[in-house]
């Protein structure tokens, strides 16, 4: 068999994978893997930061759903692009990190950029390698993009000593991968399915709880026919909006610290909880002893460690969550138990209820004259959309008014950093979601705080003519930490301040870009119509009602229903 | 309560320290761990003694086997097992007291392993209880140095 560079054998794997764009930033230790790449049809994109690089794979990765794969030097390249990798690793988002090495003779010696970077990202990826032996190159790699997307999925990282990249090897035909020590139950346990359907019959307030896992794992279509069969009103997580039609009736938006008043209420009150994808983390459910206090609780969820966590379940179901809600449907369709109209009529009561806590404090927002509300941005900015759009954000205010405000039908369409809370997040992932899909309309919802620390990357979209929209909502605070000092902290407004902003327009136009400004509510709609009609990259600098706050809210340690209301 | 794990992984550079990152990051205890390469040299077979209530318990050995490198976590002290640990101590050995501490090593069924005008270094073997006993009973006579390994555990093979 001919040998061939270990370079070109890592671009063989990457097209074998149907890699068609990578991100990075190159440096000595990926020198020949850039210098092959010159000659692939792998679409390579030089990023300003290594963050902005593994953010905008990971924004690419919850895009299409493949996995998102980034390319970074040794040293201080590898060490960039760590916090992005956990903001993946928190998101169980499927991706291939790169990283070049110093040659193996120099390991362990303090060599220029070394770095021991599969030590350091060993907690906050899936697995990680370092390829010591170039024979074992092909198949760490074809490993690699296995256990990223498959089970839950996450970020791996491969660590490329140089010397190891530039050896000869032969190039293995591939095989199905099959690890012993790896093996994701997929299939629910049909036990487990019938026992969860019975508990579902006999429930006069079942609530169905989503979260990410039903976007990853690709089951809103299974979860919709399941919540509209049995009349089950349903919430969302921040990372399950979208995984559920955010105009269907039996929609209640998401949940937890600041959800709206019908979710809380009605996990609260419900007295059968069918928790899909979701790991009952803290912002979800304030005080644990308080959270659905009254409620038998199944929970689907492929990673067996994310059951009885946080929360004693009473039915695990152990699967992907595609599998156990067609396994759910199925058995509802088979039953003689079951019939729909009886089931929604039983519900009937239970939907009056929710619906009446709707009513009684449905999001809203005060509305002050000329001042731009936040809120209002949003809303028009769904409505100018119909929808249809790829939402990116930051954290913090900005990400919350999003997930409120915003109402997301489509799975993969709100990408934002749930578990780890980066800012920086959104402008990186909306260029990648816009290399993906080049003609949808791709925005990143900003704060005037989080859009700085990733503004660099103005110039790799201007580069590679993704023209995202960046919707800044100014305020000239550090707004979320703001609101917390100003209800918690006596309005000691510690660090929160921004006393220097730059002007966004003109940043903008000096990046090649368009800026635009609203400072009154009547700018807010032709600014954002000018905005999404403008073919460039465009950053909309919206001043908004300074010390508007993100409502309801549940203080932290408090029980979800006790809520802090507009 | 105290639980004794028998975990088998991949004898692969980095495994350990997956193990051992997994406990301190996520606040688990190790209170002793023992690690050797098996019959298969590509396997290694860890015996780690923890201890948390069941919910813990769970937890841990959740999160072992979604390691990657992890092939397999067994709860021995679920059900009937034996256990070992070995020490080697420095006692002092004075004309007064060698020969008492002789007789102590005897009852223990311990081993003097090195011999000194001032000392004898023993090895006992036995379960932590026994250890801990013996530690008891020479602490008094004067103990220069202690090293222990810390337990292995065996599940006893069935009955029938």
């Amino acid at each position: 068999m001919s040998k061939i560079t270990g370079s070109q054998a890592i671009i063989k794997c990457l097209q074998e994978e149907g890699v068609d764009t990578i991100f990075g930033f190159p440096g000595g230790a990926v020198i020949d893997l850039y210098d092959e790449l010159m000659d692939s049809d792998i679409h390579d994109l030089l990023v300003r930061h290594e963050q902005g690089a593994v953010h905008a794979a990971d924004g690419y990765a919850r895009a299409t759903g493949k996995v998102g794969v980034a390319l970074l030097t040794s040293g201080p390249g590898a060490t960039n692009g760590v916090t992005a990798i956990a903001t993946a690793y928190m998101d169980s988002i499927p991706l291939v990190v790169l990283t070049g090495q110093v040659p193996r003779a120099l390991i362990g010696n303090d060599a220029f950029q070394e770095v021991d970077i599969v030590g350091i990202t060993r907690p906050c990826t899936k697995h990680n390698y370092l390829v010591s032996d170039p024979n074992e190159l092909v198949s760490t790699l074809r490993e690699a993009f296995y256990l990223a997307s498959s089970g839950r999925p996450g970020p791996v990282l491969i660590d490329l000593p140089k010397d190891v990249v530039a050896a000869k090897m032969s190039f293995p035909e591939k095989k199905e991968i099959k690890m012993k020590t790896y093996q994701p139950n997929i299939e629910p346990h049909p036990g487990q399915i019938s026992k969860a359907c019975k508990a579902f019959l006999k429930a006069k307030r079942p609530v169905l709880y989503i979260g990410g896992g039903v976007i990853l794992s690709n089951a809103n279509k299974e979860l919709t026919e399941l919540a509209e069969k049995t009349q089950t009103p349903v919430t969302m997580t921040l990372m399950g909006l979208g995984g559920f039609p955010g105009t269907n009736p039996l929609s209640m938006g998401m949940l937890g610290m600041h959800g709206s008043y019908a979710s809380n209420m009605m996990v609260a009150k419900s007295d059968l909880l069918i928790a899909v994808g979701a790991r009952f983390d803290d912002r979800v459910t304030g005080r644990l002893d308080a959270f659905a206090p009254h409620a038998k609780i199944i929970h689907i969820d492929i990673d067996p460690t994310s059951i009885s966590k946080n929360v004693e379940v009473d039915i695990p179901i152990v699967a992907d969550c595609k599998y156990a809600l067609r396994a759910m449907n199925s058995w509802f369709d088979d039953s003689k138990d079951f019939d729909a109209s009886a089931i929604a009529e039983k519900h009937q009561p239970w939907l009056e209820q929710v619906k009446e806590w709707n009513d009684k404090h449905p999001l809203s927002y005060h509305d002050e004259g000329d001042i731009i509300k936040p809120q209002f941005v949003i809303e028009t900015m769904n409505r100018l959309t119909g929808g249809d759009a790829i939402i990116t954000t930051e954290v913090g205010q900005n990400q919350m008014w999003t997930a409120q405000f915003y109402k997301f039908n489509d799975p993969r369409t709100l990408l934002t950093s749930g578990g780890l809370g980066t800012m920086g997040y959104g402008l990186p992932a909306a260029i990648g979601a816009k290399m993906a899909f080049p003609d949808k309309t791709v925005i990143d919802v900003a704060g005037d705080g989080s859009i700085q620390m990733n503004i660099q990357e103005l110039a790799t979209a201007k580069q590679y003519g993704a023209k995202v929209k960046v919707a800044i909502l100014n305020n000239n605070y550090l707004g979320m930490v703001r609101q917390w000092q100003e209800l918690f902290y006596n309005k000691r407004y510690s660090a929160t301040v921004m006393e220097v902003t730059p002007d966004f327009v003109e940043l903008a136009k000096a990046y090649g870009a368009v800026g635009l400004r609203a400072k009154t509510k009547d700018e807010v709609e032709p600014v954002i119509k000018e905005a999404l009609e403008t073919d460039n990259v465009v950053i909309m600098d919206f001043v908004i009602s300074r010390e508007e706050g993100v409502f309801p809210m549940v203080p932290a340690g408090k029980a979800t229903t006790e809520m802090l209301l507009v | 309560m105290k639980h004794t794990l028998s975990v088998l992984l991949q004898n692969k550079p980095g495994a350990l320290s997956r193990v051992t990152g997994l406990f301190s990051g996520r606040g688990f205890n190790i209170e002793s761990l023992c690690v050797a390469e098996t019959l298969d040299s590509k396997v290694s077979c860890m015996t780690l003694v923890t201890h948390g209530d069941d919910g813990i318990i769970e937890q841990i050995t959740k999160q072992l086997h979604k390691l990657i490198d992890v092939i397999k976590v067994t709860d021995v002290s679920e059900g009937e097992f034996v256990e070992r640990e070995m020490v080697l101590i420095r006692v002092k050995a004075e004309n007064t007291t060698r020969a008492e501490v002789l007789r102590v090593i005897d009852i223990f069924r311990g081993k003097v392993v090195d011999v000194s005008p001032a000392s004898y270094s023993v090895e006992i073997t036995g379960p932590e209880s026994k250890i801990n006993a013996v530690i008891d009973i020479l602490r008094p006579i004067g103990i220069k140095e202690i090293i222990r390994t810390g337990t292995i555990a065996m599940a006893r093979a069935p009955k029938k």
